[in-house]
C-alpha cells in the first residue's frame, strides 16, 4: 500500500519537474485518444506542442500565444490575490465584459478624434468599469454578508445581456447598416490597441500583464498588504488579531481583480478583437481561474501557466484544422493536461512511501 | 499566379504559402476551408454548413481537399484561424457567421491570392472577398401563410434570438404573409437572447403555448420548440429551422426552412477549379436552391398545402415578393407604396416591425 | 403589469418542470459541499449525464434505463475529480473547472452519431382522477416521475442531513475534517462517496434535459445549467429545502419573464431577460442581511484533507 507523507518543505526539484512529468503523461494518454480516433498520435502531439513555437508558421503563432495568454494572465493575476485571501470572485468574465464596454464606449464617444490621448481615459474607463462591476458583490458581501460566489457569477449573465444590448443598441456602429456590432477599432487608430512590434503579437495588454505580474510579486513578497492577504487565507482568526479588516480586504481584492479583468477586456476589445459584438467574450474570465491555480497563485507561475494554456489553445486549433480532429477531442486533451498538471503536483509537497506499520 | 503568391507572401514577411499547382486558367486541386461558429453536432446552423462542405467533397472528389475548424469565437481567435488557414495552403475560405466579417476582410487584405467567402455580411473591402447569404425571409413567407391558415386561436408565435436585421426581417415576413390570408391573426414575439440554449428555447415555446399560441416559428437553433409542441398532442404546430428536423414529421413539424448551402459551395469551388471564379455578392433564395421548403406534412389540409406551394413557386419564379406594398412601419409611417417591393438595402438593415405587430424591438 | 392572459396554474406547472435539472444538480452539489468538497465541475457532470442518458435511452428504448445511465455517467466522471482531489490532493477549484472542460469535450465525442434522434417519451405519472382537480390537478398531479423524484430528494436530504447518523457524519466531515478524523471517520472515503452522489445527481439533471426538457442530443445541450446549480447551492445556504425554493424561484422567474414577453409587458425585454439573475441576487441579499449571522458555508469547504498520522 502506498501512502503520502508530507514534506517539511516543498521539493525544489519536483516544483520544476512536475509540469514536465504532467506533459509527458498527457502526451501518452492523449496519444492513445488520438490513435483511437484514427490519427497519428505523434503528428498530433507535435502539432500541438512543437509547431506553434518552432514549426513552419511559428513566426506568426508565437505572437498569437501572447495574444491569447495576455488576458488570461492579467485576469488570473488579479484573481490570485483574492483566492489567496479566501475571497471567491468567480465572475471575472462579467467584469471583463463591462470593462470592455466602458473602455470602448469612451473611445467611441470621441469618434473620430485623432488625438492619441484618448487612449488614457479609455484605459481608465476599462479599469473603472471592471472595478465597479466587482464592487457590487464586494459591497453586498461587506454590507449584507451576501455570498460573493453567487453574486459575481450571476452578474456574468447580466453583463452578457448588457453586452448584447451594447452590440445591438447603444454602441452599434451607425454606419453598420443596422447590423449588430460596434465600430471597429482597427479603423480608428487613435483609440486602438495595436501590435507594438509587427508580428510579435505584443500589445499594451501584454505589456500590462508583465508589469502587473512584477507589481503583484512585489506586493505579495514585500508589502504589508501582501502579508495580510496571505495571512487571511491561511489563518483568518490570526489575521483579525493582527488588525486586518476582513471587509477592507474584500473590497481591495475584489476591486483589484475586477479592475484587472476590466483592463483585460478593454485591451482585448480595442486590439485583437477590434469591436464589441454580441459574443465578444470567449470565457477568459473562467479559464483564468484555472490559470491562477495552475500557477499556484504565484505571479511567475501564473505567467507560465497562461502561456501553457495559450499553447494548448493555439496548438489544439492547428491540430484540429490541419488534421481534421473534432474540436471536442482537443477539449478532452486540454482537460487531461489540466488533470495531470494538478494531480502530479502532489509530488511537490508530498513524497510517496510504502506504508509500513500503519 | 504561383509566383505572385510567393512574392506577395514574402513581401508581407509571412513566409511561403504551400505551393499549389495553380494555373492562370484554373486549378488542378483546390483546398477549401470552412470556419464554423459552433460544433458540427449543433444540429442546425453549423451542421448545415458542414453538409455543404461535404457536398463539395462529394462533387469533386480528389480535386478538392476540405478542412474546417469548429467552435471559432467571433473574436481575435477568428483572425488567427483565418491566418493559419491561409498560411496552410487553403485556396478558398468560407467564414460562416456574421461576426467574422471584420476578421475576414482584415486577413483577406493580407492574402490577396486566397479567396474569402463571408456568409451573411456586407463588407467586401478587397477584391478577393465575396459575400453570400440566403433569403430566409422567403421561406418565412411560406411559413406565415401556413401559420395564418392553420391557426385556430388566431395567435401565432415567433421565438427570436437577438434583435438583428436578419431576425426582424423573418418576423416581418412571417407576420405579413400570415395576415394576408388571415386578417385576424396576432403575433407574439419572444426574445430568447441566445442562439442556442435548448432548455430556454423550450421554456419560450411553452410560454407561447400556455398563452394560447398554436403555431410557433423559431429563429434559434435547436429542436426544443418542436419537442415542446409535440407535448400538446397535435394542438400546436411548428416548423423546422435551419435543418429539416424531420424527426418531428409525424408530430408538430408541418414544414421547415432548410439552409442548403451546398449549391453555392459547389458552384464557387467549381468556379475556382475551372478558372471562372469572380468576386460575388450572392443573396439567393428559394430560386437558387439555398432556401428549401421542407415537405409539408399531411397535418396541413390539401388546399392550404397547394396554396403554400403556389406561394413558394411564385417566389421562386419572381412573380411574388414577400414584401410587397402597401406596407407601413409599426409606428404608422409609410414604408412601401402600393405595388412597390422592398429594396434589398432596406431588408438587410431592417430595424423596425411592420404595422400590426405589437411589442417593441429591444434597442 | 398585465397578468391577464397568464394562467397561474399553468405557470406553476411549467416552472416545476423547468427547475428539475438545476434542482437535482444543486441537491447533489449540496451534499458534496456539506462534506467539505467544492466541485465546480457540475456543468461537466451534467452534460455527461445528458449524453449517457440519451445514448442509453436510444439503445434500450427505456427512459428509466436512460436516467440510470445518466446518473452513472455523471458519477463516473465525478470519480476523476474524487481521485484527483481526495487522493492526489489537487486543488478543488481548478480541478472542478478542468472537469467541466473535459466533460464538455467528452460528451461531444460520445454523442457523435446521436444527433437528430428522438428518444422515447418519459411518461406522465398516471394519477387518475387527481389530475382532474381544478388548479391543483394541473399544478401537482400531471408531471413525470422525475419532478416528484426531485421534490422527494429535497425532502429526503433534508431529513438525512438533519436527523440521521449519516447526515451527522457528513456534516462533521465538512465542518472539521481533523475532528472527524480524530473521531475515527474515514474522511476521504466519505468525501468520495459524497462526490459520487453529487455526480450522479448532476447526471440525472443532465439526463432530464436531454430526455425530457429538450428530448434530443446536441453538443452543449445543458448550456450553463450547471453554473446556475452551483449558485443555487450558495443561495440555499447549504439547506436542501432552500435549494427547492431557489430552484423554483430561478426557474419560475425564467418562465415568468418569457410569459410576460408573450403577454406584451411594458418592461423592456432586456430587463426581463436579466431578471432571473437580478432577482436571485436581490432575494439572497434580503435573506442574508436580516439575521446578521455568517453565511453558514461548511467550514472546511474547498480544503483538502491529508491525515498526517
Amino acid at each position: 500500500m502506498l501512502r503520502l507523507e508530507k514534506r517539511p518543505n516543498p521539493s525544489q526539484f519536483w516544483l520544476f519537474a512536475t509540469p514536465v512529468v504532467a506533459v509527458i503523461l498527457t502526451m501518452f494518454f492523449g496519444g492513445l485518444l488520438f490513435a483511437s480516433m484514427g490519427t497519428n498520435p505523434f503528428t498530433v502531439i507535435k502539432t500541438i506542442f512543437w509547431d506553434p513555437v518552432f514549426g513552419e508558421f511559428a513566426f506568426y503563432l508565437r505572437g498569437q500565444l501572447l495574444v491569447k495568454a495576455g488576458p488570461l494572465i492579467l485576469i488570473a493575476l488579479g484573481l490570485s490575490l483574492g483566492f489567496r485571501a479566501g475571497i471567491w470572485n468567480i465572475g471575472a468574465e462579467g467584469q471583463y465584459i463591462i470593462g470592455a464596454i466602458c473602455g470602448a464606449a469612451v473611445g467611441l464617444a470621441f469618434y473620430p478624434t485623432e488625438s492619441r490621448l484618448i487612449f488614457i481615459p479609455m484605459i481608465a474607463a476599462g479599469l473603472l468599469g471592471g472595478w465597479a462591476w466587482a464592487m457590487i458583490p464586494a459591497i453586498l458581501k461587506t454590507r449584507f454578508n451576501t455570498n460573493e460566489i453567487l453574486v459575481s457569477l450571476m452578474l456574468v449573465y447580466v453583463a452578457e445581456t448588457i453586452l448584447a444590448k451594447a452590440a445591438t443598441g447603444f454602441l452599434k456602429n451607425p454606419e453598420g447598416m443596422g447590423f449588430p456590432g460596434s465600430r471597429n477599432f482597427s479603423s480608428y487608430p487613435a483609440a486602438a490597441n495595436p501590435e507594438l512590434i509587427a508580428g510579435s503579437g505584443l500589445h499594451w495588454g501584454g505589456v500590462a500583464a508583465i508589469v502587473i505580474g512584477g507589481l503583484a510579486y512585489v506586493l505579495l513578497a514585500r508589502h504589508i498588504i501582501g502579508f495580510q492577504i496571505k495571512l487571511s487565507g491561511q489563518a483568518p482568526r490570526a489575521a483579525r488579531f493582527h488588525g486586518v479588516s476582513p471587509n477592507r480586504l474584500v473590497v481591495l481584492c475584489m476591486g483589484i481583480s475586477g479592475a484587472l479583468a476590466g483592463l483585460a477586456g478593454m485591451f482585448e476589445v480595442t486590439g485583437p478583437a477590434g469591436q464589441i459584438t454580441i459574443d465578444f467574450n470567449v470565457g477568459y474570465g473562467f479559464t483564468a481561474i484555472i490559470v491562477a491555480f495552475l500557477g499556484r497563485l504565484n505571479p511567475v507561475g501564473i505567467i507560465l501557466a497562461g502561456l501553457i494554456m495559450a499553447l494548448t489553445y493555439v496548438g489544439g486549433e492547428m491540430a484540429s484544422t490541419n488534421l481534421g480532429l473534432p474540436s471536442a477531442a482537443i477539449q478532452v486533451f486540454q482537460g487531461m493536461l489540466l488533470f495531470f498538471l494538478l494531480g502530479v503536483d502532489v509530488l511537490t509537497n508530498y513524497r510517496i512511501r510504502m506504508a509500513g506499520g500503519k | 499566379m504561383l509566383r505572385r503568391t510567393l512574392l506577395a507572401s514574402a513581401a508581407l514577411g509571412l513566409g511561403l504559402m504551400a505551393a499549389t499547382s495553380s494555373l492562370a486558367a484554373g486549378m488542378d486541386k483546390v483546398k477549401a476551408c470552412f470556419v464554423y461558429i459552433g460544433p458540427i453536432g449543433d444540429g442546425g446552423w453549423t451542421y448545415q454548413h458542414h453538409q455543404g462542405a461535404l457536398a463539395v467533397q462529394a462533387a469533386y472528389g480528389d480535386k478538392v481537399e476540405i478542412a474546417f475548424q469548429e467552435n471559432v469565437p467571433e473574436s481575435a481567435d477568428a483572425e488567427r484561424v483565418l491566418t493559419t488557414m491561409a498560411l496552410g495552403g487553403c485556396n478558398i475560405i468560407f467564414t460562416t457567421s456574421f461576426g467574422y466579417m471584420d476578421a475576414t476582410n482584415a486577413i483577406a487584405a493580407k492574402f490577396p491570392d486566397v479567396k474569402f467567402e463571408h456568409a451573411t455580411g456586407f463588407k467586401r473591402d478587397s477584391a478577393n472577398v465575396s459575400t453570400y447569404n440566403a433569403r430566409f425571409y422567403e421561406g418565412r413567407a411560406v411559413q406565415g401563410l401556413i401559420a395564418g391558415r392553420m391557426t385556430k386561436s388566431n395567435k401565432i408565435g415567433y421565438i427570436g434570438s437577438f434583435p438583428i436585421p436578419e431576425v426582424i426581417m423573418g418576423i416581418n415576413s412571417y407576420y405579413l404573409n400570415a395576415k394576408a390570408v388571415n386578417p385576424a391573426v396576432e403575433l407574439s414575439v419572444v426574445w430568447a437572447f441566445t442562439w442556442f440554449d435548448p432548455a430556454k428555447e423550450a421554456d419560450a415555446a411553452k410560454a407561447l403555448i400556455d398563452q394560447g399560441v398554436d403555431v410557433i416559428a423559431s429563429h434559434t437553433d435547436s429542436t426544443a420548440p418542436l419537442a415542446e409542441a409535440a407535448k400538446t398532442n397535435g394542438a400546436v404546430i411548428g416548423f423546422g429551422q435551419a435543418s429539416d428536423m424531420s424527426e418531428y414529421k409525424d408530430g408538430p413539424r408541418v414544414s421547415s426552412i432548410i439552409d442548403n448551402w451546398a449549391p453555392y459551395y459547389v458552384k464557387r469551388v467549381g468556379a475556382l477549379l475551372d478558372g471562372t471564379y469572380e468576386q460575388a455578392d450572392a443573396w439567393e433564395g428559394i430560386a437558387g436552391g439555398e432556401v428549401e421548403i421542407g415537405e409539408i406534412t399531411a397535418l396541413v389540409p390539401a388546399e392550404v398545402k397547394a396554396e403554400a406551394e403556389a406561394l413558394r413557386d411564385a417566389i421562386a419564379a419572381g412573380t411574388y415578393h414577400p414584401f410587397t406594398g402597401p406596407i407601413n412601419k409599426q409606428d404608422g409611417s409609410a414604408w412601401l407604396a402600393a405595388g412597390a417591393t422592398a429594396p434589398d438595402g432596406d431588408l438587410l438593415g431592417m430595424g423596425f416591425f411592420v404595422e400590426g405587430i405589437v411589442g417593441d424591438i429591444p434597442q | 403589469m398585465d397578468f391577464g392572459s397568464i394562467n397561474p396554474a399553468v405557470l406553476i406547472a411549467s416552472l416545476m418542470v423547468a427547475s428539475v435539472p438545476i434542482m437535482l444538480a444543486a441537491l447533489g452539489e449540496l451534499v458534496a459541499e456539506r462534506a467539505g468538497v467544492l466541485n465546480l465541475g457540475v456543468e461537466g457532470m451534467m452534460i455527461m449525464g445528458a449524453v449517457c442518458g440519451f445514448i442509453i435511452t436510444i439503445q434500450t428504448e427505456s427512459a428509466f434505463a436512460g436516467f440510470v445511465g445518466g446518473a452513472l455517467g455523471g458519477a463516473v466522471l465525478s470519480l476523476f475529480f474524487a481521485f484527483l482531489t481526495q487522493v492526489l490532493l489537487a486543488n478543488q477549484v481548478a480541478t472542478g473547472l478542468a472537469l467541466t472542460m473535459f466533460g464538455l469535450g467528452m460528451s461531444s465525442l460520445m454523442g457523435q452519431g446521436f444527433n437528430g434522434l428522438k428518444p422515447v417519451q418519459t411518461p406522465i405519472v398516471p394519477l387518475g382522477p387527481l389530475a382532474d382537480i381544478p388548479f391543483f390537478g394541473r399544478v401537482l398531479f400531471a408531471h413525470d416521475a422525475m419532478v416528484y423524484f426531485s421534490i422527494a430528494m429535497a425532502g429526503l436530504l433534508w431529513w438525512v442531513l438533519k436527523s440521521t447518523r449519516i447526515g451527522l457524519i457528513l456534516r462533521a466531515v465538512g465542518e472539521s475534517h481533523e475532528a472527524a478524523h480524530a473521531l475515527g471517520y474515514k474522511v476521504i472515503r466519505i468525501r468520495c462517496a459524497a462526490i459520487a452522489f453529487g455526480g450522479a445527481m448532476a447526471g440525472l439533471g443532465g439526463a432530464y434535459v436531454s430526455l425530457v426538457r429538450v428530448p434530443q442530443w446536441v453538443d452543449g445541450i445543458t448550456a450553463g445549467a450547471g453554473w446556475i446549480a452551483l449558485a443555487i447551492v450558495v443561495f440555499a445556504a447549504w439547506k436542501p429545502w432552500r435549494v427547492l425554493i431557489g430552484a423554483y424561484l430561478f426557474g419560475g422567474i425564467t418562465v415568468l419573464q418569457l410569459n410576460l414577453q408573450v403577454a406584451g409587458s411594458w418592461i423592456p425585454v432586456e430587463y426581463l431577460s436579466m431578471s432571473p439573475y437580478l432577482i436571485t441576487i436581490l432575494v439572497l441579499v434580503i435573506m442574508s442581511s436580516g439575521k446578521g449571522r455568517a453565511h453558514n458555508a461548511p467550514a472546511a469547504l474547498g480544503q483538502n484533507f491529508h491525515a498526517s498520522r
